[in-house]
């Protein structure tokens, strides 16, 4: 294949994976700038995401789009409200301490990857997009669906933007981030903005999960890939920064497609992990992150 | 920095759990060691009890849950004759996650807790890799069903056997003509990067040269990949055969970016049904399958000269004509391999009567007993076809199907002879000390 197609296929991969990449990794960036907890359960609920897009859509009979607009909408709040019910019943008990949380968030992924390996079971299965437009190039035919998620990702990652910067909700979120402590004396309900960026996050990594899942279907161990590539993404981008986040998911995702397609996705992985290494090295607060109080 | 820490924290974690369940296993291990003497309670009426090394699950889940349910059709049928030896089979499962490490835990597990007789099973290649020196160790003999080339390789151990199913090299040696008169000349390999993918990798290229084609391009795909369209510029453009095998939980979407990327307008397609095991051919996306060409070891469709033996065996282990579970025509088998745990169980049942075998103390003439088959004629036990069996490489050879996509199913269109298959063995078993 020539240069200029091949790049171009290069690129689009890349951008398919940095969408995904970029709504999972806010979801993670998001719990632990406000809350200052490391979620290391992240991948499981990108991972329930997947299942329960699974369940939905083939309980829902008819043209495959009814099932998944279904999912679209019901995956992510029975997620959110999976992850509402661990905040209220784990995190919060430990209150928020961060070294309890990590550990009481690594068993929360042993608990809902057990879980769904015993009621979905070890099988890997399709979703059916909701169409299925074949993009015919000159070089190449590409998957319509596949550039309907950046579409979708890039809208959904405006929606959060425009949450976080331009409501009163975003602002009582920011208020917390900045300084919990202050924000409580001021009469914001601190708990309750936890439990709710909890949730949020979860959906966050759950819709990006029901996006992704007809071109790669539910499978219980899908959530590891996400999870490391969202800490690595999040690192670089500096943890709790939105526009750092964003920024590095199209930085790591467009460098994964174009290293993986030119040379090999092992080469891709092992510079996005230097990467890190480097950020971490010489500047641990992340490329966009502010240094910790 | 608590980010750091969460790293961290998460190996410490990991690790001493790991270490925590070696330990649990040692102390396991301390604990039966004194009591190793067996009683000799093995009595003509307990049962034979055979390990089941099964893929529950991990990549290799959904063959897992077809080999268990062919060798729960097959013991039973076994069972229901009177047994082995008049002695009834008992099977134990253990899961080995599809993980070579574990495979080899729960091999040991067999040999010290269970004290099964034998241990049965495995499919994946590196899993059965990973396994072999335990169960030499424990002089354990080791029945697989693994298609992998690494038992004829002679580089495992003598209580490793291979005995239901043909291995790469030969099914690679015996459609290699086929696939050079039919398909094209120059090929594409495209083969998961690990050990069964490397059998593909290395003796393909052989093959073909033999009959005049050659593989223009190798493209390894790691098993836990679950993207492949930027593999596929890596195909070279004048490609005119994609020879494509690939296994895990992602190989649906593996065939389906395969379309997306070529159309109608692809080159010849000649895969190993292992791309798309367990799956419906007629899935949405794969339509452009049609026309193109599979390796079947035993054909998931029932064909119209199937033998009486042939449909038995699929009554008994419970798929219909489209290989799929009666009753779940969206459960669909992975017929071309489970052949092959009937067939070994079959095996082990005559090696068993040949050697008079009555508890461990008799894995040896076990071996010695299997490593003296010569052949098995095609019938009730062994419906997928006859076989020989070369006891110095442990490894059977028999006939090959290659299938065409036509109207949605899978249809025979050659199937290869066993003499096809031989070649030169690479060393002998017999010669290692038992």
């Amino acid at each position: 294949m020539a240069f200029g197609p091949h790049l171009l296929l290069a690129a689009l991969e890349g951008l398919v994976t940095s969408a995904v990449l970029a709504l999972t990794a806010l979801g993670l960036s998001l719990v632990f700038g406000v809350m200052r907890v490391v979620n290391v359960a992240h991948g499981e609920f990108f991972m329930l995401g997947a299942v329960l897009a699974w369940a939905i859509s083939t309980a829902i009979s008819g043209h495959p789009a009814l099932g998944f607009l279904a999912a679209l909408v019901l995956a992510p709040l029975i997620v959110g409200a999976i992850a509402l019910v661990a905040e209220r019943l784990v995190l919060r008990r430990l209150n928020y301490n961060p070294e309890a949380t990590i550990v009481a968030t690594i068993g929360m992924l042993y608990i809902i990857q057990q879980l769904a390996l015993t009621f979905y079971g070890p099988g890997a299965r399709p979703v059916e997009p909701p169409f299925s437009y074949r993009i015919l190039l000159p070089w190449f035919g590409y998957s319509g669906y596949k550039l309907s998620i950046i579409a979708a990702s890039a809208f959904l990652l405006l929606a959060t933007w425009f949450v976080l910067t331009r409501t009163k909700i975003g602002l009582i979120m920011r208020a917390t981030q900045y300084d919990s402590e202050t924000a409580q004396a001021f009469g914001i309900p601190v708990d309750r903005v936890y439990a709710g960026v909890f949730a949020l996050g979860a959906m966050l990594a759950a819709v990006a999960a029901v996006l992704i899942v007809p071109i790669s279907q539910a499978h219980y161990l899908m959530g590891q890939d996400p999870l490391l590539l969202s800490f690595i993404v999040v690192i670089i981008g500096g943890l709790g920064s939105l526009r750092g986040t964003l920024v590095a998911a199209v930085l790591i995702g467009l460098s994964d497609g174009i290293i993986s397609v030119f040379f090999s996705p092992t080469l891709a992985k092992i510079i996005a992990t230097l990467l890190v290494a480097m950020v971490l090295v010489f500047r641990p607060q992340g490329l966009f992150g502010t240094a910790s109080r | 920095m608590t980010d750091k820490n969460g790293f961290f924290d998460l190996s410490k974690t990991g690790l001493s759990r790991r270490t925590a369940l070696k330990g649990l296993a040692a102390g396991a291990g301390l604990a039966v060691a004194p009591g190793f003497v067996r009683y000799s309670q093995a009595q003509s009426s307990a049962s034979l009890k055979i390990g089941f090394q099964s893929h529950r699950t991990g990549i290799g889940a959904a063959y897992g849950r077809w080999y268990e349910k062919t060798t729960a059709a097959a013991i039973k049928a076994i069972n229901d004759a009177g047994g082995i030896n008049g002695r009834p089979v008992e099977v134990i499962i253990e899961d080995d996650g599809t993980d070579p490490g574990r495979g080899a835990e729960v091999v040991g597990k067999f040999a010290t807790q269970h004290k099964t007789d034998i241990v049965f099973g495995t499919l994946f290649s590196h899993v059965v890799i990973g396994s072999a020196p335990a169960a030499g160790e424990a002089k354990m003999p080791y029945f697989v069903v693994s298609e992998g080339h690494h038992v004829a390789s002679t580089k495992l151990n003598r209580y490793v056997f291979q005995p239901g199913i043909t291995d790469v090299k030969s099914q690679i040696q015996a459609m290699a003509p086929w696939i050079a008169a039919n398909a094209g000349k120059k090929v594409t390999q495209i083969f998961p990067d690990f050990a069964f993918g490397y059998d593909h990798r290395d003796y393909l290229p052989p093959a073909l040269k033999a009959q005049g084609a050659e593989v223009i391009a190798q493209i390894a795909i790691p098993p836990t990949e679950s993207s492949f369209t930027k593999y596929f510029p890596q195909i070279p453009a004048e490609t005119e055969v994609i020879y494509h095998v690939m296994v895990g939980p992602a190989v649906l979407t593996f065939v389906k970016e395969l379309g997306e990327f070529y159309g109608s307008n692809r080159p010849q397609l000649f895969g190993f049904i292992d791309s798309l095991e367990a799956t419906d051919i007629n899935s949405p996306g794969l339509e452009f399958l049609d026309g193109s060409h599979f390796w079947e070891g035993s054909p998931r469709y029932a064909q119209p000269d199937d033998s009486a033996a042939q449909q038995a065996y699929r009554a008994a282990v419970g798929i219909d004509d489209n290989g799929a579970a009666v009753g779940d025509p969206k459960d669909v088998s992975t017929a071309a391999h489970m052949f092959g745990c009937w067939e070994t169980l079959y095996v082990v049942k005559k090696a068993m009567e040949d050697a008079g075998y009555k508890g461990p103390e008799d894995r040896a003439k076990l071996v010695e007993a299997t490593e003296a088959l010569t052949e098995f004629a095609e019938g009730p036990e062994h419906p997928q076809g006859p076989k020989t069996f070369n006891g110095k490489i442990h490894q059977c050879f028999g006939i090959q199907n290659i299938s065409k996509v036509e109207g949605g199913k899978l249809k025979v269109v050659h199937k290869t002879k066993i003499e096809d298959g031989l070649y030169e063995p690479e060393g002998d078993y017999t010669t290692q000390a038992l």
